[in-house]
């Protein structure tokens, strides 16, 4: 079974009076321990699908059919209390934008350990300021800051955009997820800086066993990573399948559109 | 027939748009008619007023302090006269020193403005250094200053101020320029060749104006409160001529027996400070102007 | 540290902005019509008498020299000799000012602790009841006249209720001289006599709050744009997105970065608000700068009405500096690259 499987989701947008649906019956899984990606333009849906089942879609969207079930349970009719008690926990996101991501006028400290004390507390768990404390340098160790304390008492203007990007990776390990949702991981940064974020990215999730969703337009960078893509267009998954095969002999136009739109270095990388 | 069917709609101009914004606003289409109806009002006084002749030294020791009724809408004051009718010409007071403040503060502050933004360098730092002084003076204290070595007659309060105000729309101005000038077109019309009078007037001029026309309706209602409280301290114009500040604080005086005389007038400034405001505000949200305080 | 630079830059900013005022105010107050010697000693003086007065004063001297002389004097806190009263200048102030000061420090506080909140309470609930609510209310408070609300308040709380005191600093049976700081609030307190605190916050309220109406509503208004903007930005959806609390995201998260401009507003609208000081202090015979200001202007008394301006200009220069500081504080990115964010 998948620790998190979408069914048949649909949503729809009501602005001005004039409802629209956005995602047309969406289904996706995520098995537990593996790494999957969705991939599709700007506007095709992906953002949409990763907010709902983070459970952040604005007031005017509405989910009219589907379930999300995560680890057997639907989020959508789950109570309140308990789907809280999910989110930044067991399911986690990393976030997209680096430079405004992070809250500009507290420390990385006081943010990462704020969020972990509220986590702790949803999850019933007590731990003590000192405790919560090495908790943040540890993850700040394993995103492979070189000096844990010293980030963790700068404020994020002190910090380049790499650095930044690993808090936000850090921000999601706090609680030992086991699901992480990655919204366009580095498209904010340089290509090398990105390169790194993501080689982080995969080693930190075939370590800890941890699935990934990595919600993404740049098919070049979904290779490295995933094991298995979704693509998406217009609200609609339009083609599924293991990412070597995917490439390999893509059955949809779509998708060979996509495919030849990546940027081809020569050597290596070229296809 | 069928020409008539396929003919397409008229293209709505520019002006047609912003009014059918301008009018789905609520509070900015009141703003709007509370000043045209001051304006109007302040125009029309002499012919539209029940007793044009209270406006001078008018005594009537029997009608003194009445209260508001049909005759005298807003009541009479210590001397008999009319207060509605003073209020009216108190209007035109009012409505005039901004005017004059605002016309000579806002074309010497847009242009300053845009020579600072524009040509930097010494200008803008000299022109700089200027509005900081000035901006670190309250304006109502260098209005008293003023009038009190010069005769403290309301042109010198408005000579004062308008001195002074400048400087608001100068810096407005300034940053406006300085946002417009870092964009490529400027860049792109420099190249090409254009002069530098071309560039501010058919570039940066149009953008400023927005800015610029918002500020001045909020700053319309600012001064008239700032005049009515110089005429309160009794720097205002001479009596006999009517005045909504000076009527507050003779009404004053008798407060709270005759409450009338100096709340009435008081409501008046109040209600034609919020016109401009709220039509400042709609100006605002029509241009989509973020920055005008 | 940049912070200390740019702390550095914006005092030799100020020293320059009073050096420029202290030119203007002086040209103006000499280059003027009218004699000040004659005017002070009014018409049946001799011309002997006057042309005395004169060279005592030094009003016979070059101009520069006159300038300088005065530069010098202020420099050493003195502010020259009243031409009425010929008590010092800055006896004088220092007699009236702190009266003023403390009006405008509690107006202050009143604003901020009532205009931050609704604020914070209108963008909130943006666009609903509570929000339109305060928009209206901020509306009408930014535009009524200060003598008006001052007039109002006078009437309703104290004739009409009589529940606040509506004329001076303190009632008539209570004997006590305010020093050292010539604050009533603080020299109660630091002399421990709480019912002259209580006392002087009676007599403080009314001025206060009709001083205060017009700057709450700027602040409820700015606070208001402030808090929707910085809602908009992505750390707010992380911090949703990672469980914080809504109350706690709301003041820790999303107040702080939204401060700063309600912080810079209120150093703008001190301007303001020392010439609204003025009038509210003459409706509630309230003793301070404003009296003392009205009188040197009925008198025409020269040096009396530059002190005041220039002591008006220096404390709202302090002030502003006061808000940079504060800014700094507030936002760790000002602080760190020197820059006003």
């Amino acid at each position: 079974m998948s620790l998190l499987s979408v069914e048949d989701l649909h949503v729809a947008f009501t602005t001005y009076g004039r409802t629209t649906e956005v995602l047309g019956g969406v289904s996706l899984e995520v098995p537990a321990a593996r790494q999957v990606a969705l991939v599709g333009e700007s506007g095709s849906g992906k953002s949409v699908t990763m907010k709902a089942i983070m459970g952040l879609l604005p007031p005017a969207a509405r989910i009219t059919r589907g379930r999300i079930l995560f680890d057997g349970d639907d989020l959508l009719t789950m109570r309140e209390r308990d789907r809280l008690r999910l989110r930044g926990t067991a399911m986690s996101m990393v976030f997209q934008d680096p430079m405004s991501s992070l809250n500009p006028v507290w420390t990385v400290a006081d943010q990462l350990s704020t969020i972990l004390k509220y986590a702790d507390r949803r999850l019933g768990r007590a731990r003590d300021r000192r405790g919560r404390m090495a908790r943040v340098h540890e993850v700040l160790a394993q995103v492979r800051m070189r000096e844990p304390e010293r980030v963790a008492a700068s404020y994020p203007v002190q910090l380049s955009g790499g650095m930044r990007q690993r808090v936000l990776i850090a921000m999601a390990l706090l609680s030992e997820p086991r699901l992480l949702i990655a919204d366009e991981p580095g498209t904010a940064l340089d290509v090398t800086t990105q390169a790194q974020i993501l080689k982080l990215l995969k080693d930190l999730v075939t370590e800890r066993q941890l699935a990934l969703l990595m919600i993404t337009h740049n098919l070049g960078v979904v290779r490295e990573t995933c094991a298995y893509t979704y693509v998406m267009h217009r609200g609609a998954i339009v083609e599924e399948g293991e990412t070597a095969a995917i490439f390999a002999a893509p059955r949809e136009d779509y998708t060979r559109e996509l495919i030849a739109a990546v940027p081809r270095l020569t050597g290596r990388d070229a296809a | 027939m069928s020409d008539l069917d396929l003919r397409e709609p008229a293209a709505l101009s520019n002006a047609w748009q912003n009014w059918y914004r301008f009018s789905r606003n609520p509070t900015a289409v009141i703003g709007a008619l509370i000043v045209l109806v001051a304006v109007a009002l302040a125009v029309l006084a002499p012919w539209i007023v029940p007793y044009p002749a209270d406006a001078g030294a008018v005594v009537d020791f029997q009608h003194r302090h009445l209260p508001p009724s049909w005759e005298h809408w807003f009541g009479t004051d210590n001397t008999g006269r009319d207060n509605f009718t003073r209020s009216i010409y108190g209007l035109r007071v009012s409505l005039a020193l901004a005017g004059v403040v605002l016309v000579i503060a806002v074309p010497v502050g847009t242009v300053l403005g845009i020579l600072a933004g524009y040509f930097g360098g010494w200008t803008e730092i000299v022109i700089m250094r200027l509005t900081d002084i000035a901006l670190a003076i309250p304006p109502l204290v260098v209005a008293l200053a003023v009038a009190a070595v010069l005769e403290p007659t309301l042109l010198n309060s408005m000579l004062a101020l308008a001195s002074l105000w400048w400087t608001w729309h100068a810096r407005l101005v300034y940053s406006v320029t300085r946002q417009i000038r870092a964009q490529e077109y400027i860049e792109a019309a420099e190249t090409l060749g254009a002069s530098k009078l071309h560039i501010l007037f058919r570039e940066i001029l149009p953008n400023v104006i927005s800015p610029v026309a918002v500020k001045t309706s909020l700053d319309a209602g600012f001064v008239i409160l700032i005049g009515a409280a110089l005429s309160y301290l009794g720097l205002g114009v001479r009596p006999p001529t009517p005045d909504l500040g000076t009527m507050v604080a003779n009404g004053a005086n008798f407060l709270p027996d005759y409450w009338w005389e100096s709340m009435l007038p008081a409501t008046v400034i109040l209600v034609l400070a919020l016109g401009f405001n709220l039509l400042g505000d709609g100006l605002r949200d029509l241009f989509d102007v973020e920055d005008v305080r | 540290m940049e912070f200390a630079a740019f702390l550095a830059r914006r005092l030799a900013w100020s020293v320059l902005v009073l050096v420029g005022l202290s030119i203007v105010i002086f040209t103006i107050a000499r280059v003027m019509p009218g004699d000040p010697a004659r005017m002070a000693l009014g018409p049946r003086a001799s011309v002997e008498q006057v042309e005395q007065l004169k060279s005592e004063l030094g009003l016979d001297r070059p101009f520069v020299e006159q300038y300088l002389s005065y530069v010098s004097g202020l420099v050493r806190g003195d502010l020259g000799k009243s031409l009425l009263t010929r008590r010092s200048v800055s006896d004088d102030m220092r007699a009236s000012f702190p009266a003023t000061l403390e009006l405008v420090l509690v107006t202050i506080l009143f604003a901020f602790a009532v205009g931050v909140p609704l604020g914070v309470i209108a963008a909130n609930w943006k666009d609903r009841w509570p929000d339109n609510a305060v928009r209206g209310v901020a509306i009408f408070s930014a535009v009524m006249p200060a003598f008006f609300i001052a007039l109002l308040l006078q009437v309703l709380a104290g004739y009409v209720l009589q529940i606040l005191p509506t004329t001076g600093r303190l009632p008539r049976g209570i004997d006590f001289t305010a020093s050292p700081t010539g604050m009533l609030l603080v020299d109660s307190l630091v002399r421990g006599r709480p019912d002259v605190f209580l006392e002087a916050l009676r007599h403080l309220l009314l001025p206060a709050l009709a001083l205060s109406l017009a700057t709450m509503g700027q602040v409820a208004r700015i606070t208001r744009a402030s808090m929707i903007d910085v809602s908009r930005q992505d750390y707010i959806e992380a911090a949703r997105a990672f469980g914080i609390p809504e109350r706690l995201r709301l003041f820790k998260y999303q107040l702080r970065p939204a401060f700063v401009p309600p912080l810079t507003i209120a150093g703008l609208e001190f301007a303001s608000l020392i010439g609204n000081a003025f009038v509210v202090e003459l409706i509630f015979s309230f003793d301070g700068m404003a009296a003392y200001g009205v009188r040197a202007i009925q008198q025409k008394d020269l040096n009396a009405i530059m002190g005041v301006v220039m002591v008006s200009g220096v404390f709202f220069v302090l002030v502003n500096l006061a808000i940079d500081l504060a800014v700094g504080l507030v936002d760790p990115r000002v602080r760190i690259r020197g820059a006003r964010a």
